[in-house]
């Protein structure tokens, strides 16, 4: 189990890596390594070229500009579990990251890394569909934003060209107060989620004014359950509402792999989410109280 | 004051604590070759071609062997069976004509260096014609019948008041030691001897299977153990890449390391304790065992290993477990499948033995409604039955249960979890809606194998003192344990005895470490030694122990599990822990509860969280840590370890019975018994391991 | 052959410079050219935690990284824990006195992940305890003798021994 051969390259700002991937072919850009390096040690990946962005410069940041999170490619997921500003601002990436890994994988993990490889039952992706991020990209003809909503192209494929870097995630705030939760199951703890679900509500005078639920882990990219939303706006938030709403979500389509069958993730998927509504709802009350 | 009997700090910690350890990776020697093995990713098929042309012609690849190559090796024997017929299923060291699993080597390579052995392993290709694969034992070639039982058996089941059958199943799991297998070997012309390091669990009995097979004297080849990082009955048996690196090393004239890696690990190392039994129990109008009778079907893998039928005729030889059991029924098939092969896993046969005995227990008391304590307590052992012979054999021994007050710790063990309150407390909190359950598992282990073992004691000129042994360390203690031992014998600190181990040119007789014997037969030895040495205790002197032993002793215990079912996840959490493990005496206790904690949270392992799958193909999807699932400290209870010594062993100088092996041998049984409890539905578990999605569907069949 | 790089690393304190395969990981850097083998490799896919050291001070899984990523960066391995031949750290300490080690090959990992959460957590509780070492498999100890020397350890830590 040892990497294969491949040209190493590290470039210090993003032209250059830019630059780079335009014109090395096979190329593939090593960020927290968390998920890249165990694939490179299985030779599941075998690039000609790494091109490795830890010295590339001004791509770890985490500040609030515009009701908006912004956060670099390269901030490190130990970066964000420590802000302050995340804790305070977006409670619910805050209560994600602690489940991502564990220390000595969040002290290298990148954000971008994590959004790059898209593993269905990332957190931090989860966490980018339920905010409704949007993902700027650099290239050759400098820099676009993508919506999360067009950014997984397929199953561990994000829409993002040969010769582009994505550099920046911005994930637009919620007021205050809202009600947030982020659940999941996993086999250990530390694993990769079975099945996760972020909830978000904004209620108004006792009413559900939005709502934003995300399962991860059950199809091949995160998916936003519209349907239940939709049924939450405008009701009254009750045990009842949300365990009904939710048993929308065994209907997905869901993968099935060595720990779950397609049948259990749908069955998670109506579980988790119905708490992570409840558990929403629960903080919107707390919120209220100490306020 | 002794040292047997108190937790001393260990001897063996110094290196490891301060990463000067010599694990098998960290053996090197210079022009040393790296090998790599090539593996078949087809679980059934004819080999049409191999080509390793482009392999060779890789700058820094010495050399690539196909099965043409070692023609001459023949496949790897068995150490020790007494079935017959297993011959034909022995595996080659590398694959002739056929595949039979995903994971066989079919070549290996040898580079400059670990990195260019695998781009050269790369590079090998395979022409095959694939074969239909069998992956379940209820099918697949049966290679043996194992058969025990007395009394009649079709009488008791006519004189029952109560039947009870079971259809069980445990699954594919294993020991999965932390270090991987490594085997380092070369060739000194000088003295004509083959050296292996990374050797252990039997160093001499592993060194005359390779002179048998490499066609050398035994003196002639020397085994080294240095650190080993976990055994657990998988590490220490001889595997084709312990050949291989041999003959390598013969052949090529320079020192062969092989290394194995993690995937390599999960598909190539012995899995284990793979079975299914269709079971029943004759019970009297009290609850009252008149007979069991057991068919069992064994998913053996591609091929029968070093081992023979150990596993099978261990767990037909000790099912009837504590009880009572007057007449007896086993059968075994012993089947072949297109699976990694299996063999021993730490308490094998018995972990799926007492998960059957037990779930057979609990099922009695639900189905006469007797309380489960109390129709344990009907049919266990009594203490005035000991010495108690049970017409069976198991492992080539009469079983002959050497001491024991079953009742007596059953007893303790309830005084100790404080049963009666926590009945109450656990009633309380389903009422308030938890899924809270717990349960009880009693067993019987078994350790000290003999026949025979030997140390040699000798003082040298300095006042400390040598202990000699044919013993191996996987972790476990040994060294302290020994020394403890040795510096009562001696009266003498035990800092100041040195114990050698694991290696075959210190001392011409050994037997290794493996089935809970080294303390009982290996410490028993050195006992009698260091008592001869005392009678004329002067530097330069040494005195020699050898003790013999007909017939194993048997620890046993009780363990009880408090577990916290999640009704909509099926999540299983384990509250509480407690193993109750009456070891005759203990050496070092702290020691031997550390063996128990292990072996417990390696049972959880079973029970909930670990299983080999295979897909529909015969391919591996447990090939990573990521999918083969063993518990974190976050899955791994609290454990609490009452260590009695009611029972001393009568068949040994000092009491002992092995430890090795009571912390994992019921908790497939506990947790099972747990889970039921916690759902209120008597035998809800009938397969280990009870994921989560299996729970969700006996929770939802119980629904409907 | 591969491409290769000079790098410059400090490993316990201790400057190293040396010519690397680009393709390299930094556990095989630091057991093979440094020779420095208390880091064990027991998956190499970032899963068993045996092969956690420090980068600049922060755990991490070296087989995770490539040596060339460690250019000019302060390593920290089991080998460097110790203050002096004769002493041992109280984490070491603690492991010793509590039995947190059967074979030893989690061992290195254990300390080095626990060496940086103590430092960061001088007083924990058992809970946090586990979940910090929840990224290192052991199997041998049940994980009860590790928990029980890390909290020891905190306590000696705290008063300074």
């Amino acid at each position: 189990m040892k990497p294969p051969r491949f040209d190493y390259h590290d470039p210090e700002t993003v032209p250059e890596v830019v630059g780079l991937l335009k014109t090395l072919p096979n190329a593939r850009m090593l960020a927290g390594g968390q998920s890249l390096m165990p694939m490179l040690n299985m030779r599941l990946a075998l690039p000609d070229h790494l091109v490795d962005l830890n010295r590339v410069e001004g791509l770890a940041y985490i500040r609030e500009t515009g009701g908006a999170l912004e956060i670099g490619a390269m901030t490190r997921q130990r970066d964000i579990e420590f802000s302050q500003l995340v804790l305070e601002r977006c409670p619910v990436m805050h209560e994600a990251i602690l489940q991502v890994g564990h220390r000595q994988t969040r002290n290298r993990g990148t954000l971008g890394g994590s959004l790059c490889q898209l593993d269905p039952s990332a957190e931090l992706v989860a966490v980018a569909a339920a905010l409704e991020a949007t993902i700027a990209v650099a290239g050759p003809k400098g820099t676009r934003e993508i919506p999360f909503s067009g950014f997984p192209k397929t199953y561990m494929t994000p829409a993002i060209g040969p010769d582009e870097l994505l550099t920046r995630v911005r994930f637009p705030l919620w007021p205050r107060p809202h009600g947030w939760a982020f659940v999941e199951f996993a086999r250990r703890h530390g694993d990769f989620a079975v099945v996760s679900a972020a909830a978000l509500l904004e209620e108004d005078r006792g009413k559900i004014k939005r709502a934003s639920v995300t399962l991860g882990g059950v199809a091949a990219a995160p998916v936003r359950m519209k349907e239940v939303e939709k049924a939450l706006v405008g009701q009254t938030a009750s045990d009842a509402l949300f365990r009904d709403a939710c048993e929308a979500c065994r209907k997905i389509e869901a993968m099935q792999d060595v720990h779950a069958p397609a049948s259990y993730r749908q069955h998670l998927a109506a579980v988790l989410s119905r708490r992570a509504l409840e558990r929403a709802h629960a903080r919107i009350g707390a919120a209220k109280m100490s306020s | 004051m002794g040292f047997v009997g108190r937790s001393v700090t260990r001897l063996e910690d110094a290196p490891m604590l301060t990463g000067r350890g010599r694990y098998a990776a960290d053996v090197s020697f210079s022009r040393e070759l790296h090998m790599r093995v090539v593996r078949s990713s087809h679980a059934h098929a004819r080999i049409v071609a191999i080509d390793a042309g482009a392999a060779r012609e890789l700058p820094g690849c010495v050399a690539v062997w196909t099965s043409e190559d070692v023609a001459e090796i023949p496949p790897i024997d068995f150490r020790s069976t007494r079935v017959q017929g297993l011959e034909p299923h022995r595996q080659p060291v590398l694959a002739r004509d056929r595949v039979r699993y995903v994971g066989e080597p079919v070549a290996v390579v040898f580079a400059e260096d670990p990195y260019l052995a695998e781009d050269a392993a790369d590079l090998v290709t395979m022409e095959v014609e694939e074969l239909p694969v069998v992956l379940s034992a209820d099918r697949g070639t049966e290679a043996a019948v194992i058969r025990k039982g007395y009394g009649d058996i079709e009488a008791a089941f006519r004189a029952a008041h109560t039947v009870v059958d079971l259809d069980l199943s445990i699954g594919r799991h294993s020991g999965v030691p932390l270090e991987t297998r490594g085997a380092i070997a070369r060739y000194d012309a000088m003295r004509d001897a083959l050296e292996l390091h990374g050797a252990t669990k039997r160093p001499h009995a592993n060194r005359d299977l390779l002179a048998r097979m490499l066609a050398r004297e035994p003196g002639s080849i020397h085994l080294y153990e240095g650190h080993v990082g976990g055994g657990f009955g998988v590490r220490g048996e001889i595997y084709p890449e312990d050949v291989l690196v041999c003959a390598a090393a013969l052949r090529l004239g320079r020192p062969v390391k092989w290394i194995e890696d993690r995937r390599e690990n999960l598909m190539a190392c012995n899995h284990s304790r793979e079975q299914r039994h269709r079971v029943r129990a004759a019970v009297d109008a009290q609850g009252r065992i008149l007979g069991i009778d057991d068919e069992f079907f064994h998913d053996q893998g591609a091929y029968v290993r070093t081992h023979g039928a150990r596993v099978a005729d261990l767990t037909a030889g000790m099912l009837p477990g504590p009880y009572r059991v007057p007449t007896y029924r086993a059968v075994g098939h012993y089947r072949l499948t297109n699976k990694t092969p299996a063999a021993t896993y730490r308490a094998p046969g018995r972990y799926e033995a007492t998960f059957v005995c037990e779930r057979l227990l609990d099922a009695i008391a639900a189905k006469t409604g007797i309380d489960r304590v109390e129709v344990r307590r009907r049919n266990l052992i009594a203490k005035t039955e000991m010495p108690y012979a049970r017409d069976l054999d198991v492992i080539d021994t009469e079983v002959v249960l050497d001491s024991g007050d079953y009742a007596g710790l059953l007893d303790q063990a309830l005084a100790r979890a404080d049963w009666a309150v926590l009945q109450s407390e656990l009633e309380q909190r389903r009422a308030a809606g938890e899924a809270v359950g717990v349960g009880l598992a009693f067993f019987l282990e078994k350790s000290g194998l003999g026949p025979v073992d030997v140390a040699r004691v000798s003082m040298a000129a300095d006042g400390t003192f040598d202990v000699v042994t044919g013993a191996a360390s996987l972790g476990q203690g040994v060294e302290t344990v020994l020394a403890q031992i040795a510096a009562d014998a001696l009266g003498v600190d035990y800092r100041r005895v040195r114990v050698a181990h694991g290696c075959t040119d210190r001392i011409e007789q050994g037997y290794g470490s493996h089935a809970s014997r080294t303390t009982v037969m290996t410490g028993s030895a050195v006992h009698i030694a260091a008592t001869k040495l005392r009678e004329n205790m002067q530097p330069g002197c040494s005195a020699q122990g050898s003790f013999e032993s007909e017939h194993m002793t048997y620890p046993y215990g009780v363990h009880i599990a408090v577990v916290n079912v999640d009704r909509d996840t099926g999540g299983v959490a384990v509250e509480r822990y407690l193993a109750a493990f009456d070891v005759g005496r203990a050496v070092n206790p702290r020691l031997v509860e550390g063996q128990i904690e292990g072996g417990v949270v390696q049972g959880l392992g079973g029970a909930l969280l670990e299983e080999f799958v295979y897909d529909a193909e015969g391919s591996p999807l447990s090939v990573t840590f990521a999918d083969y699932a063993m518990p974190t400290a976050c899955e791994a209870p609290g454990i609490a370890v009452l260590l009695t010594e009611d029972a001393p062993s009568p068949l040994n100088p000092l009491g002992i019975k092995g430890a090795g092996e009571g912390g994992v041998n019921p908790v497939g049984a506990v947790i099972a018994s747990a889970i039921d409890d916690a759902l209120g539905v008597a035998g809800a578990v009938t397969r280990l391991p009870v994921t989560p999605p299996r729970l969700v569907e006996i929770m939802r069949a119980e629904r409907r | 052959m591969s491409e290769t790089r000079n790098i410059a690393v400090t490993v316990n304190g201790k400057r190293y410079e040396r010519s690397v395969d680009v393709r390299l990981t930094l556990a095989d850097f630091l057991r093979g050219p440094l020779g420095l083998t208390g880091t064990h490799l027991g998956c190499e896919h970032g899963v068993c935690g045996a092969c956690t050291i420090l980068v600049d001070g922060q755990s991490a899984r070296s087989c995770l990284m490539l040596a060339v990523q460690a250019n000019g960066h302060e390593i920290a391995t089991v080998e460097g824990l110790a203050p002096s031949a004769e002493r041992l750290h109280p984490l070491q300490e603690a492991f010793r006195d509590n039995h947190g080690l059967q074979c030893g090959f989690c061992t290195p990992g254990m300390l080095m992940t626990l060496v940086e959460f103590l430092r960061d957590h001088p007083n924990p509780t058992e809970g946090e305890v586990r979940v910090a070492i929840s990224g290192n498999l052991c199997r041998c100890t049940g994980y009860q003798g590790i928990v029980a020397a890390a909290l020891d350890a905190a306590g000696r830590m705290r008063k300074g021994g």
